[in-house]
């Protein structure tokens, strides 16, 4: 799941300004689930929006927005009242807003941001964390990714800056560090700490551009 | 003699910490230089100490060394990739500038531009590894220096800790930051010379001189605010007790700091005075403690 969290109202309506008319979409995955960009929430905005000013010329709630083909088929059938528009408020997370404003040939404005998870999840949302870096470490760390786990993403061992096993980024976050000792004490293997790590080759991190493509482009074809 | 001829020299090392301000007055710098001159064998710059902007290490060390002292120039991981460190690196060598010290940095969100994005492309370890590969002639791609460098590396260690697991991966870090070519290490502040001594006894082993940091109180709230704030500064009650009881505190803290020096003189090579605004007293804090 993506989390979002509503943007302030007067961003929003900065965003708006010159703008009178203005359609409401919203989705029913993870927008739903944050409670930022299901049905509730959108009547909630509509009212906010007409109380300054605003014309809300229809809603329309997408199951799931990052769909592009999905965006396209729900949205025909109000076709006239996004095009009579001058703007369409999406309130949802950032591939949500990208996929919209993919398929809708009108301005489109990011009602929400979203939230960082520090990085990539498994389709089971447990508290494991992936960077997508390209060069595995893990192996040397225990099974606890350094990128993730550390604040500071070092590769060689701790920062000294926690306090009683705590990370100085953010005191209710345990010392990635610490964690990687723990764990490779368990299974007796504390001398892969003694391994260097070279410097890391980020570019690694930079996805191919074959990545990029959806492979479920055939779906997301608009017509 | 500089810092490196110091250590070959085996006698009892002193080095004192110098912190930039924020701004272009350098006034108190030049001054603070004549009052060390003569009585430090190095002295180190802080590269904007706690993520507070400040005027950088490299042009102070090199007003440090216009004045006669040799600066050790302080380089974090945290704001510099590996291509602006390696250049600050020449430049520094270019400058005059011999001595660095790689250190991993205080996380920005600590200092004063907390919205600042973090850097740490390479970390401490490798930091060091970087330097002891320039002064080998070639950058970390592979390329050879047209001309190398030939710095003397140093880095740090945290003696006293909370946990165990600290501890630990604090001397496996000193350990690798040998390997990768550390020659003297400055530590963290010591105020229990009893949990140093227990350090030394597992550090010892290595071989590589350690200077003990010493930070001299200026008061009971300072005392309390680094026991609460700053990780790896353990400042024990009965100093603190000391410290409320004096008629002075601000001089209590001087002695304070002098004694720490003389016991903990037999346990390591050195000290590391981080002065942290009293950069004018260091002088006389030498004096207390024998070593002027």
């Amino acid at each position: 799941m993506v989390r979002s969290e509503q943007k302030p109202l007067e961003e929003i309506l900065g965003y708006l300004e010159g703008s009178k008319k203005v359609f409401l979409l919203g989705c029913d995955g993870c927008a739903q689930a944050s409670g930022t960009g299901g049905w509730p929430q959108l009547k909630e905005m509509k009212e906010k929006l007409e109380q300054n000013g605003k014309e809300v010329t229809g809603m329309m709630v997408v199951d799931f927005l990052c769909q592009k083909a999905l965006v396209a088929s729900h949205l025909k059938p109000v076709e006239d009242q996004v095009m009579a528009s001058d703007a369409v408020l999406v309130m949802t997370c950032g591939i949500g807003v990208q996929a919209s404003a993919a398929m809708i040939k009108k301005p489109v404005i990011p009602g929400c941001n979203t939230v960082p998870l520090g990085g990539t999840r498994g389709e089971w949302r447990g508290s494991e964390r992936c960077l997508e870096c390209g060069d595995c470490v893990l192996y040397w760390t225990g099974g606890i990714c350094p990128l993730t786990a550390c604040s500071k993403g070092l590769l060689n061992g701790a920062c000294g800056g926690a306090s009683n096993g705590k990370c100085e980024v953010d005191r209710n976050k345990d010392c990635g560090w610490e964690r990687i000792y723990q764990r490779l004490k368990e299974i007796g293997q504390l001398e892969r700490l003694k391994k260097f790590i070279p410097p890391k080759a980020y570019n690694k991190m930079r996805p191919k551009g074959e990545i990029l493509v959806s492979s479920l482009w055939a779906l997301e074809q608009k017509d | 003699m500089g810092l490196r001829e110091a250590f070959a020299s085996g006698k009892f090392v002193v080095t004192a910490e110098v912190g930039p301000l924020k701004g272009t007055d350098t006034t108190e710098i030049k001054e603070v230089a004549h009052l060390l001159k003569g009585k430090v064998d190095g002295t180190n710059v802080t590269d904007q100490q706690s993520a507070v902007m400040r005027l950088g290490s490299m042009v102070t060390c090199y007003l440090l060394k216009q004045e006669g002292l040799d600066p050790i120039l302080q380089v974090t991981c945290r704001d510099r990739n590996r291509l602006a460190i390696q250049s600050d690196l020449l430049s520094a060598y270019v400058l005059g500038i011999r001595n660095v010290l790689a250190i991993t940095g205080d996380f920005p969100s600590l200092g004063d531009h907390p919205d600042a994005k973090a850097v740490y492309d390479l970390d401490s370890v490798q930091l060091v590894w970087t330097i002891n590969r320039m002064n080998q002639g070639y950058d970390i791609a592979g390329n050879e220096l047209q001309g190398k460098t030939d710095f003397f590396i140093g880095a740090v260690v945290t003696p006293i800790t909370d946990t165990e697991a600290a501890m630990e991966l604090q001397l496996i870090k000193m350990e690798k930051k040998i390997e990768a070519g550390a020659r003297f290490f400055q530590t963290q502040a010591v105020y229990d010379v009893d949990a140093f001594a227990k350090f030394m006894k597992r550090a010892e082993k290595f071989g590589v001189p350690v200077l003990a940091g010493i930070i001299p109180l200026k008061s009971v709230g300072m005392a309390r605010y680094m026991n609460k704030n700053v990780a790896g500064v353990f400042v024990p009650d009965h100093l603190i007790e000391e410290m409320q009881k004096a008629e002075k505190p601000a001089q209590k803290g001087l002695e304070i700091a002098a004694r720490l020096i003389r016991d903990v003189k037999d346990l390591c090579q050195g000290v590391h005075i981080m002065a942290i605004g009293w950069e004018r007293k260091v002088p006389e804090i030498l004096e207390l403690a024998g070593l002027a």
